[in-house]
């Protein structure tokens, strides 16, 4: 009935591994296309800047992680410091005359230079150290950015990041730089899509099941874990320019602190590991979720007329954090994607009970 | 350079890195018996100050009935993490593991601080804060004695585990099956460790609250006891001893003598520093197991 996977029937190989094999999926896609184009159009300035671009710009840096973490495996606690390096890896080189397109490759490779190289100390062993060094690299990052007055330019100071431009044009209005970050994150989410169809991809795949057994097939998993930890620091950097230079206009230690990246640890779990779709979702709601709380504690208060202390108001972002990651990893541990799968494979068959395969 | 400033910022460091060892031996413990990274375990330190300061505060009760109160508690809070969440993810990959303690890190850390109040909370444990000269030098009586009830504490936790419980607790850390088979209840065993844990923490965070207070900041001990964790090894006892002084001493003398050359904050970086430098020079720690895998 609804979207009805029955009566598809592929009869060439390549139509079975395109990205979307029904018709439905393509048109929603589509869709969606077209509304992220014309958002400027639909949405008012204020919506724009403070969601849909956010949103964007945080989806990039999600997708970016999630390629390391879904797509490899390997934990990462200090993204937020991958990204800070590239914001301000790009605010300098740009304020030091380098036009902003290479700035922009330019914060892609130094953060995967610096990310790989502190992945590369703990990757000879698990999991768990893993997380640790991540974890300390983003207490190195944030010391050296607070405390080396050439890369901060002095303690508590921002550094104002001019804007944007593209082949000469400056990108001075809200939705030109609103189509920068989306045509950034356009080209990091086709890059997700196909990076599973690819050997590269697949590799990955087989590192995260059981890296030793990986070994065993011939994939060495030292140098695919390092590829995948450099592809995923090389996006970080890039989200991190994006972010600097279309949404903060400037950059200062406290953008990238710890919190950020347990935020975006929080989108990957809550998104889903290993979606794409995921990434967008998880981005969106951990974004949302505290601006909705917040009006919902406004409601309840305005109408109960309970005082609800303002230490719990401000803890309350802290709180939803923790319980969204405790609760999708113990109920749903693949995320809202798969929520969104479970929904769109019912109505796939609807009269129907049960995929095929 | 002056000796007895030396000497002073050494000996104050090893005493608040014995403090800190407090926090790790939870870390220690868990990974011990059931192989899983606690990093909720600075949240817990954190809980742990609140509840004591809360039952002193809030009930009036006796400071040590207050202290008593809270290690039960948190015993609880301990086995119930275990139970209810661990539990539930045995066999999942170790990503989502870390993933669930980073997740209750997160949550303990807004809810405690946001229902108790997040300004700083005084918690007079009644020590003097007269220093004890020794030579030229100035000891912090309060870390004096604070940290001789750290070291008291993991030497306790050491002999109990030539107990009957500690006896089934090194069983259950060196082959899980092969305790099962034996009659040994793993599940027990591992739920012990998470009590103890959280009552490690508890008592971490009661000494450091009556130092500097309690509030959010106690759980940043977690980075500390991470990094004591991995330098002594991440399953052994005598390794804590041993790493939290060293952290504690390297701690005090970065503070000490390089805070006036860069300008501050380096007391929060050399754990960070340390955890980077044991992973590369020698990732099983200084006492610790190396890791075989097996296919």
């Amino acid at each position: 009935m609804l979207y009805r996977a029955a009566g598809i029937r592929h009869t060439r190989y390549q139509d079975e591994r395109r990205l979307w094999p029904y018709a439905f999926d393509r048109g929603l896609v589509t869709l969606v296309v077209l509304t992220m184009l014309a958002a400027p159009w639909l949405f008012s300035g204020l919506q724009m800047s403070s969601y849909v671009l956010p949103w964007v710009i945080w989806s990039t840096a999600a997708l970016g992680l999630n390629l390391l973490m879904g797509g490899a495996g390997q934990i990462h606690l200090g993204y937020a410091a991958v990204m800070a390096i590239g914001a301000y890896t790009s605010v300098h080189a740009v304020r030091l005359g380098l036009p902003f397109e290479l700035s922009l490759i330019l914060s892609g490779f130094v953060a995967a230079a610096i990310g790989t190289m502190f992945g590369a100390a703990a990757l000879r062993i698990r999991g768990l150290y893993l997380a640790v060094a991540t974890l300390a690299m983003q207490y190195i990052v944030d010391f050296v950015i607070g405390h080396v007055p050439a890369v901060s330019g002095g303690t508590q100071a921002a550094i104002v990041a001019p804007a944007p431009s593209i082949f000469g044009f400056a990108l001075r209005s809200d939705s030109a730089v609103y189509y920068l970050a989306l045509a950034v994150c356009a080209v990091v989410t086709i890059f997700s899509l196909n990076v599973r169809r690819t050997s590269f991809g697949r590799a990955l795949a087989a590192i995260r099941e059981k890296d030793f057994a990986a070994e065993i097939l011939g994939v060495s998993a030292f140098r695919f874990k390092l590829s995948a930890f450099w592809a995923s620091s090389f996006i970080g950097g890039v989200a991190g320019t994006l972010l600097a230079f279309c949404y903060y206009r400037t950059v200062t230690p406290e953008q990238f602190h710890i919190e950020i990246s347990i935020q975006l640890v929080a989108m990957v779990i809550v998104g889903g590991l290993g979606s794409v779709l995921g990434s967008f979702f998880g981005a969106g709601l951990i974004l949302l979720a505290p601006l909705i709380i917040n009006n919902l504690i406004d409601a309840m208060m305005r109408s109960v007329g309970i005082d609800i202390g303002t230490d719990f108001r401000s803890h309350a972002p802290l709180m939803i954090f923790g319980a969204l990651i405790v609760g999708f990893l113990l109920i749903e541990p693949l995320g809202l994607a798969k929520m969104y799968d479970n929904v769109r494979k019912y109505f796939l068959v609807w009269p129907f009970r049960h995929m095929g395969k | 350079m002056d000796l007895s400033l030396f000497g002073e910022l050494a000996i104050n460091g090893a005493l608040v890195g014995l403090m800190y060892g407090l926090v790790a031996l939870g870390i220690v413990l868990i990974y011990r018996t059931s192989g899983i990274a606690n990093l909720a375990q600075g949240a817990l330190a954190m809980t742990g100050g609140y509840l004591t300061w809360a039952g002193a505060n809030l009930l009036g009760l006796p400071l040590f009935v207050a202290i008593i109160v809270a290690i039960g508690a948190m015993f609880l809070v301990g086995l119930f993490i275990e139970r209810v969440a661990l539990r539930r993810l045995t066999g999942q990959p170790i990503i989502m593991i870390i993933m669930l303690t980073i997740g209750l890190e997160i949550m303990l850390r807004g809810l405690v601080p946001g229902t108790l109040g997040s300004a700083a909370k005084r918690l007079d444990l009644g020590i003097p804060a007269t220093p004890i000269f020794l030579g030229d030098m100035l000891i912090s009586r309060v870390y004096l004695v604070s940290g001789g009830i750290a070291l008291a504490l993991i030497v306790a936790t050491l002999l109990l585990f030539y107990s009957r419980m500690g006896i089934m607790l090194r069983a259950v850390s060196d082959d899980q099956v092969a305790s099962w088979s034996v009659g040994i209840r793993v599940e027990h065993a591992i739920g012990f460790a998470w009590g103890l844990a959280a009552i490690s923490a508890t008592a971490a965070g009661v000494l450091w609250g009556g130092s500097q207070g309690v509030d959010w900041t106690l759980s940043l001990l977690l980075v500390k006891a991470l990094a004591i964790a991995i330098l002594g090894g991440l399953d052994s006892i005598i390794g804590i001893i041993v790493a939290s002084i060293i952290v504690g001493v390297c701690e005090g003398l970065a503070s000490g003598l390089l805070d006036p050359l860069v300008g501050g904050g380096t007391r929060d970086v050399v754990a960070s520093v340390i955890i980077v430098v044991t992973l590369l020079l020698k990732p099983e720690g200084l006492f610790g197991r190396e890791h075989i895998q097996r296919v």
